[in-house]
């Protein structure tokens, strides 16, 4: 029998191995990080020691409790770290492991792939000490350092203010913060936000702690440049006010978290445009079922929930496959985290009214801004392939190989699809949807294969 | 209602080439392109610009393209990175050697200058080439270019000659009325035209058969993959004697290489699939050993017409006088669509190609029956 497989040991993939096994399935967990925990829960390496409340504050019970839970659940299921999944087919997943390639069937799938930073570029973000605010904290939490000695965070969503907070913590240099989004919106955003008081309130503490530590905050802030030789010397931002300088050696910015969404593309998943995640994502049910009768989704990688939604959303589409394969389940616990998940639904578009995406970023970046790193595409040569006649977004890049380099549009789609939207005056969701290749991420040469 | 000289279903680079030369030649034309032009084959191919290895009966045409290519910046405005860097065609075994001996004498007389390499010569000019090696054949004046910008710039040049090109814009219903073609679109376009034109790629057979000649096409899916940007090191573009790999790297420093089948998503999407990517992987380290530890950071496939003798169908209908068929290059049509679009236009501006079409005629299926 092929076995059910799960993509991703973060919270979402976690609870549903868990769940699975609770019913005496044995599946099979996927997962890319040596460590499972997923991004929020990331594990340091072995060899260190640092207590849990440390690295996870406020979430440390929840971190502990997941963790132990793969732990005890090692023996019960087959649990591959350090696996990629570089590919997928119509019923078989295609994997990397210690340079060794390998394939395995599956009968139900579950992705459970996550999320990364969304990126905005501004002038100068290619410059050593410039981080997505993602890798920030991935550099405190996973090896204990940080990104430089005087930090400005930038950007916005919830991660701006905690990893901040993270940050000075730990007894790093924070300059300031700049928060894109407006005061007045985070007001307007109060109702939907009450939806969830105690995550509310982390989010109140964080920027309130960083206040009380004397540590500057600004809304409505943009962040205009950053310059530097070797490295990041200085930046400027604006507000109301006008245009201002402050020195520093390292950045840490972003705006929001975008889903990791390829394998559910490759998978042949159908996609559709969400206006609150501001991006195409793969249709589930309320299950997570997918438009595919074998795949299943789960967590941020189908829609950014954040990891409480994500472990419930991981145990809901277990039950799914469980329910699909014939296992008796309990409709109240159903019932009862889909009630949940469309509570934490109501928050999230609270959050996305207090962090409000800069629409105008398009209009204000610059010719010279780099866009794609990768294969070094600026915005004002998206611009002219746009003004060449081209608007679809394969197509463009096609044209100008923006999206085309080692990430593959992971880190430059959505900054590359907001620069053709705004010079093609079309809406962001008008101008297609880059289409996912294999492999999800590089792929050596000279690989040995499992036969 | 849109009357034209001649009507072309299919904006890849065969369509657009006879668009272009149609309209340089004061044609009114029409190109009707379902996507957008040069999008399938034309746009994703390994962009391979080769006359090397190509059955005999093709290379007077191919020559044409030849000096067609040369001309590139003229005739469509940009140079599409095409680099006559030389075509290196490998042997892995002494058997192989002997097959491109054999085509080198028996290619002479059609301009293709090919050089024969042993072993020593192969190590002392191309030091990059692997030890499974035993000797190439070398054309010095074949090359490679970039499909992605080469194939949509035929089809803006015959837009700044006149022509009119619609995108998005798929033939829905083609009839003849006795005088002339009236075609359909599912745009809800209306044309007419004593000319049309199918080069529809692999899904040309439909309109073929619409006509009482069906052919016996399949669509075929040749594997891609590209680097990350590495040191310059390949001054050829290489295939192998008997097939299964091909290597070429770009100025940027990627090397694109192909081998394999990939598999049909649907009618008109096509992945390279595992396998394809994994046998790349494998074998191109033994031909090209500098790409040892380097990383493949995407992969593709495209969707090629392809008959059973490999040879693609150029000219008249048998069935239907003003029909002109080009199809089914069976994985090679992108060095010599140009020319293609050019013998098209002879056709129909001097009444016959200046090159002999006669091996690619629709008849040579009318005796075999198709399932
Ligand atoms: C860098 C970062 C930091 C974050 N920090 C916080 C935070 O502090 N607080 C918070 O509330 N939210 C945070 N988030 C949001 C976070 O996405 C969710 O809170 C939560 O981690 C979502 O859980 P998940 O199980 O859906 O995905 P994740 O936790 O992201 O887990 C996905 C797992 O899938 C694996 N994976 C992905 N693709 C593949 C592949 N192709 N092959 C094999 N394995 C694969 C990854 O290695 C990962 O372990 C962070 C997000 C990011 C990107
Ligand atoms: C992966 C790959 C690698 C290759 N490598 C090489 C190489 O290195 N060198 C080489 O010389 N050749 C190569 N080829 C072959 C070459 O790309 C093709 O032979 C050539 O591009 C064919 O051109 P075309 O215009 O006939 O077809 P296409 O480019 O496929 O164009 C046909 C067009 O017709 C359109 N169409 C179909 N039906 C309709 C309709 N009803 N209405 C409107 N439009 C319609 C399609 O959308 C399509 O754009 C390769 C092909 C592939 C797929």
């Amino acid at each position: 029998m092929k076995p059910v497989v799960i993509i991703g040991a973060g919270p979402a993939g976690i609870r549903a191995a868990q769940t699975l096994v609770a019913q005496g399935v044995r599946p099979v967990l996927l997962d890319e990080a040596a460590r499972g925990g997923g991004q929020i829960y990331r594990r340091q390496p072995a060899n260190f020691k640092r207590s849990a409340v440390k690295l996870y504050g406020f979430e440390a019970r929840k971190a502990k409790a997941l963790h132990q839970t793969l732990d005890t659940l090692r023996e019960q299921l087959d649990y591959r770290p350090d696996t990629l999944v570089w590919n997928a087919e119509a019923d078989a997943l295609d994997t990397l492991h210690e340079g060794r390639a390998a394939r395995i069937e599956f009968s139900r799938v579950i992705v459970a792939t996550g999320a990364t930073d969304r990126i905005l570029p501004v002038q100068g973000w290619t410059l050593p000490g410039v981080y997505s605010l993602g890798a920030a904290q991935i550099a405190l939490k996973f090896q204990g350092c940080a990104i430089g000695e005087r930090v400005v965070f930038a950007g916005s969503g919830p991660l701006l203010y905690l990893v901040a907070y993270q940050y000075a913590k730990a007894g790093a240099k924070v300059v300031a913060v700049l928060d894109s989004s407006p005061f007045s919106a985070q007001v307007r955003a109060l109702p939907g936000l009450l939806s969830q008081p105690a995550t509310l309130a982390k989010g109140i503490y964080y920027r309130s702690w960083l206040s009380a530590h004397g540590i500057p905050v600004h809304q409505g802030a943009t962040l205009q440049r950053i310059d530097g030789e070797q490295r990041v010397r200085s930046l400027n931002w604006s507000d109301a006010k006008g245009e201002h300088q402050l020195a520093c050696d390292a950045v840490a910015f972003a705006h929001g978290l975008r889903s990791e969404t390829q394998l559910a593309d490759l998978l042949g998943c159908e996609f559709a445009w969400n206006p609150l995640n501001r991006a195409w994502l793969p249709q589930r049910d309320r299950a997570g079922r997918s438009s595919v009768a074998e795949v299943y989704l789960a967590g941020d990688g189908a829609g950014i929930m954040g990891a409480d939604a994500a472990e419930m959303a991981g145990e809901r589409a277990a039950l799914a496959v469980l329910e699909d394969n014939g296992h008796p389940i309990a409709p109240q616990r159903c019932v009862q985290l889909e009630q949940s998940l469309t509570r934490i639904n109501t928050f999230r578009k609270g959050l996305e009214q207090a962090f409000i995406f800069p629409e105008h970023w398009a209009a204000n970046t610059a010719d010279e801004v780099m866009i794609c790193r990768c294969e070094e595409v600026r915005a004002g040569d998206i611009r002219q392939v746009v003004r060449e006649g081209h608007w679809e977004i394969n197509r463009v890049k096609a044209h100008c190989r923006a999206g085309m380099g080692r990430c593959q549009g992971r880190m430059c789609g959505a900054a590359t699809a907001e620069i053709i939207a705004g010079e093609s005056q079309r809406a962001v969701s008008q101008i297609g949807r880059l289409r996912a290749q294999a492999p999800v991420k590089p792929l050596p040469f000279g690989l040995e294969v499992e036969s | 209602m849109i009357e034209v000289d001649a009507i072309i279903i299919g904006g890849g680079i065969v369509g657009a080439s006879a668009a272009l030369f149609l309209s340089k030649a004061g044609r009114r034309v029409a190109l009707l392109e379902r996507d957008f032009c040069g999008s399938h084959s034309s746009g994703v191919n390994y962009g391979g610009v080769r006359r090397q290895g190509r059955p005999l009966s093709q290379l007077p045409l191919s020559q044409r393209a030849h000096e067609i290519w040369g001309q590139l910046p003229q005739l469509i405005g940009i140079d599409g990175e095409y680099q006559r860097s030389g075509h290196l065609k490998l042997a892995r075994s002494l058997d192989d050697l002997r097959a491109l001996q054999d085509y080198a004498a028996s290619s002479q007389g059609f301009g293709l200058d090919l050089q024969l390499l042993d072993r020593t010569e192969l190590r002392a000019r191309f030091p990059w080439v692997g030890d499974v090696a035993v000797g190439a054949s070398y054309c010095p004046d074949d090359g490679h270019a970039n499909p992605r910008l080469v194939s949509p710039a035929f089809a803006q040049a015959a837009r700044r000659h006149g022509a009119q090109v619609h995108e998005q814009c798929a033939v829905s219903a083609v009839e003849h009325d006795g005088q002339r073609f009236r075609v359909s679109s599912q745009s809800g376009l209306e044309l007419h035209a004593p000319w049309l034109l199918n080069c529809a790629g692999a899904w040309a057979g439909r309109l073929a058969e619409q006509f009482g000649e069906a052919v016996p096409m399949h669509a075929g899916h040749p594997a891609m993959l590209v680097t990350e940007p590495l040191p310059l090191v390949m001054n050829a573009s290489t295939g192998v004697e008997g097939g299964g790999i091909y290597a070429r790297q770009v100025a940027r420093g990627n090397c694109v290489l192909g081998g394999g089948q990939g598999f049909a998503l649907d009618a008109a999407r096509a992945r390279p699939g595992q396998q394809a990517v994994i046998e790349i992987l494998r074998q191109a380290v033994e031909l090209y050993p500098f790409l040892e530890g380097a990383q493949a950071i995407r992969t593709w496939s495209g969707t090629e017409g392809y008959l059973p003798d490999r040879q693609p169908v150029i000219g008249h209908s048998s069935t239907q006088p003003g029909l002109l068929h080009a199809f089914g290059f069976a994985g090679a049509g992108f060095q010599i669509g140009p020319a293609v679009g050019q013998a098209l236009t002879e056709i129909i501006c001097n009444g016959a190609p200046s090159t002999s079409l006669d091996a690619f005629s629709i008849t040579r299926f009318h005796s075999i029956s198709v399932a």
